[in-house]
């Protein structure tokens, strides 16, 4: 209870520590020169925000990177390397099966999870309201829990017990019945299987969010579009495919990039259930163990650096779409 | 085929899906109740097959709160989020408004800075900043690793890009014939700021609220490396539960349905402004 107190007495000593902030940076810069103070004011407002950010993000990223070519030694002293800690990862077979691992992600994950949303949403438009409320909030629920809570629930599906034993995880107990031996799924690497699960873990969090945009977007497309098909004797699936999709076209694909950012990032599902191992480590998971099991600092920092570089393209994107979108209003 | 018989079957598909869906997590909730030498030999559908065979109890909710620690996690859970969801509101609506209504040179790169740090890997900054707070301790004795404050710095910064920018979209929609208006009437913008636009804005306010709220709660990394085992949260308990089968599962579902029930309490009671949030911040 001690804990909660302190928490509260944070919030109330923080707001109050903030408001005298901008306060007294709007009273100080009152009492400038009229044209400086114009200059300062737009400042004031966005100033400490801009410096938290670069103090807590764009300084600390830019050391990741300076790290990332040098060598650490317990006692904390640094060395430069060059490209030392890139060659080694590089050389390294798990590291190339690795990034293997997050090409599979990157090519299933999002596509699959969008679909499935989007199937959804397309479904449960054409039911009763109640029906359709109650079938969103089922697909929707996993969103809101943590990975660990998704990595209990899913090992419990993928519970082992040695043949002749009652299998108690769902999985087994419905592949013995159909005659199979018990299998520890999450050790199955012949053909990605393993990961593929993982990946079935991570549609069955996101498809929720997809399901919910695409929703919205289906729910907003004009309904004399849809007549007109309907008039000109168009089957259900030209309908869709040839009047809706095109219309909600931009939100599938805003929702696309952000379920492909997760999928990028990924690291709690595969942290939870298989720690990395079995084949199926990923860059995130890799830099977790690096850097707080083995405590190699340049190598955790060189697959940290790889990671930011594989996002850039996306974060271009982003920009670029943002300035698209600001230009055409 | 007819539209009735069309639409029943739209309505099974459906329903099938959402049952598939629902299926593990009802497994675990069941599983929560069960007794021990129960949960260990029978899969929790055996509640179906011998619905008079059953031992219902509390037991492993008992176990997992009092003897695994999860009474003390689930208040360092609340210690770490209620602050990391309050402290970044203020400082995201005072930088929204200075992107909406101000001008300055450098507006537009800082603002597209801040969409490019929406997607930015919070591993990217997470050695430096910890190294940072450890040379901090060492020349001021002040620790703050292994404190609740590490973790709320560490949230509230990391949180404002996507504060500000749900921020900023929804100011936009705020009328500037509005604020010109209270500029003419001799209104200086800190007193446009608090009178008028952040009472608008409170329902951006709430949307990332609960977006940060879920996203603190449920965080595992940003617990394990600032606050750590000093004060363990809910998720840092739960994830060395999983490695620890010896007392069956019963104990890890009733421990993980504790940390669902925060998250759940506030998807059933706030439903239509909690997937407004959790959209709404979706980009992170």
């Amino acid at each position: 209870m001690k804990d909660m107190l302190t928490a509260i007495e944070a919030v109330f000593i923080g707001i109050s520590l903030t408001i005298f902030v901008y306060w007294a940076l709007d009273k100080v810069t009152n009492l400038l020169p009229r044209r400086s103070k114009k200059a300062l004011k737009p400042w004031v407002f966005i100033g400490p925000v801009v410096l938290l950010i670069g103090s807590f993000i764009v300084i600390p990223a830019i050391q990741s990177i300076r790290l990332s070519f040098m060598e650490e030694d317990i006692d904390g002293s640094t060395k430069w390397v060059g490209l030392e800690n890139y060659k080694s990862i590089f050389g390294d077979e798990n590291f190339r099966q690795m990034l293997g691992n997050n090409l599979l992600w990157i090519a299933i994950a999002p596509a699959l999870t969008v679909a499935f949303g989007l199937l959804i949403a397309q479904l449960s438009n054409q039911v009763k309201p109640r029906i359709e409320a109650i079938i969103k909030s089922t697909i929707f629920m996993p969103m809101t829990i943590s990975f660990v809570a998704a990595a209990t629930i899913w090992r419990l599906n993928f519970a082992y017990a040695p043949e002749g034993q009652p299998q108690i995880g769902l999985f087994n107990a419905i592949w013995t019945k159909l005659g199979g031996s018990p299998q520890t799924w999450m050790q199955i690497d012949a053909f990605k299987f393993n990961s593929l699960l993982l990946i079935v873990i991570f549609i069955w969090l996101n498809a929720g969010f997809a399901m919910v945009l695409l929703s919205a977007a289906i729910k907003s497309v004009p309904e004399d579009t849809l007549e007109a098909g309907r008039v000109d004797g168009a089957s259900r699936s030209q309908l869709f495919f040839q009047i809706i999709l095109p219309q909600i076209w931009p939100t599938t694909l805003a929702v696309f990039i952000t379920v492909l950012i997760s999928a990028m990032k990924i690291f709690g599902i595969v942290l939870a259930m298989t720690g990395g191992n079995f084949g199926t480590n990923v860059l995130a998971q890799s830099f977790y163990l690096q850097y707080f099991s083995y405590g190699n600092t340049g190598i955790a920092m060189a697959t940290v650096v790889i990671l930011m570089l594989a996002i850039v393209p996306v974060m271009i994107y982003q920009i670029r779409h943002y300035r698209r979108v600001e230009a055409d209003h | 085929m007819s539209k009735k018989k069309r639409y029943i079957g739209t309505t099974i598909t459906l329903s099938v899906l959402a049952f598939i869906w629902l299926l593990p997590t009802f497994g675990l909730l069941i599983t929560s109740f069960r007794e021990g030498s129960q949960a260990q030999i029978t899969g929790w559908w055996d509640i179906f097959a011998h619905p008079f065979n059953q031992n219902w109890t509390l037991i492993a909710f008992d176990q997992a709160l009092n003897k695994k620690g999860l009474a003390a996690s689930f208040i360092s859970s609340f210690a770490v989020t209620i602050p990391a969801t309050v402290l970044p509101l203020l400082f995201a609506a005072y930088a929204a408004y200075g992107f909406t209504f101000l001008r300055f040179k450098g507006r537009e790169f800082l603002f597209s800075a801040i969409i490019g740090l929406l997607v930015i890997p919070i591993e990217a900054a997470l050695v430096p900043v910890l190294k940072m707070f450890l040379s901090f301790e060492k020349h001021t004795g002040i620790a703050l690793s292994g404190q609740y404050a590490a973790a709320w710095f560490v949230h509230s910064a990391f949180a404002m890009p996507l504060a500000i920018y749900i921020m900023r979209n929804y100011m936009m929609t705020i009328p500037t014939a509005l604020i010109e208006a209270a500029r003419i009437d001799g209104a200086e913008d800190y007193k446009i700021f608090w009178r008028l636009v952040l009472p608008i804005s409170v329902p951006a306010l709430a949307s990332f609220a609960i977006f940060q709220f879920l996203w603190v709660w449920n965080d595992y990394l940003i617990a394990f490396v600032f606050v750590g085992n000093d004060h363990p949260v809910l998720t840092y308990t739960l994830l060395s539960m999983l490695g620890q089968y010896g007392e069956g599962w019963q104990v890890v579902a009733a421990g993980s349905f504790i940390s669902l029930s925060v998250p759940l309490f506030i998807f059933f009671s706030l439903q239509r402004y909690f997937v407004r949030g959790l959209t709404a911040g979706a980009v992170k």
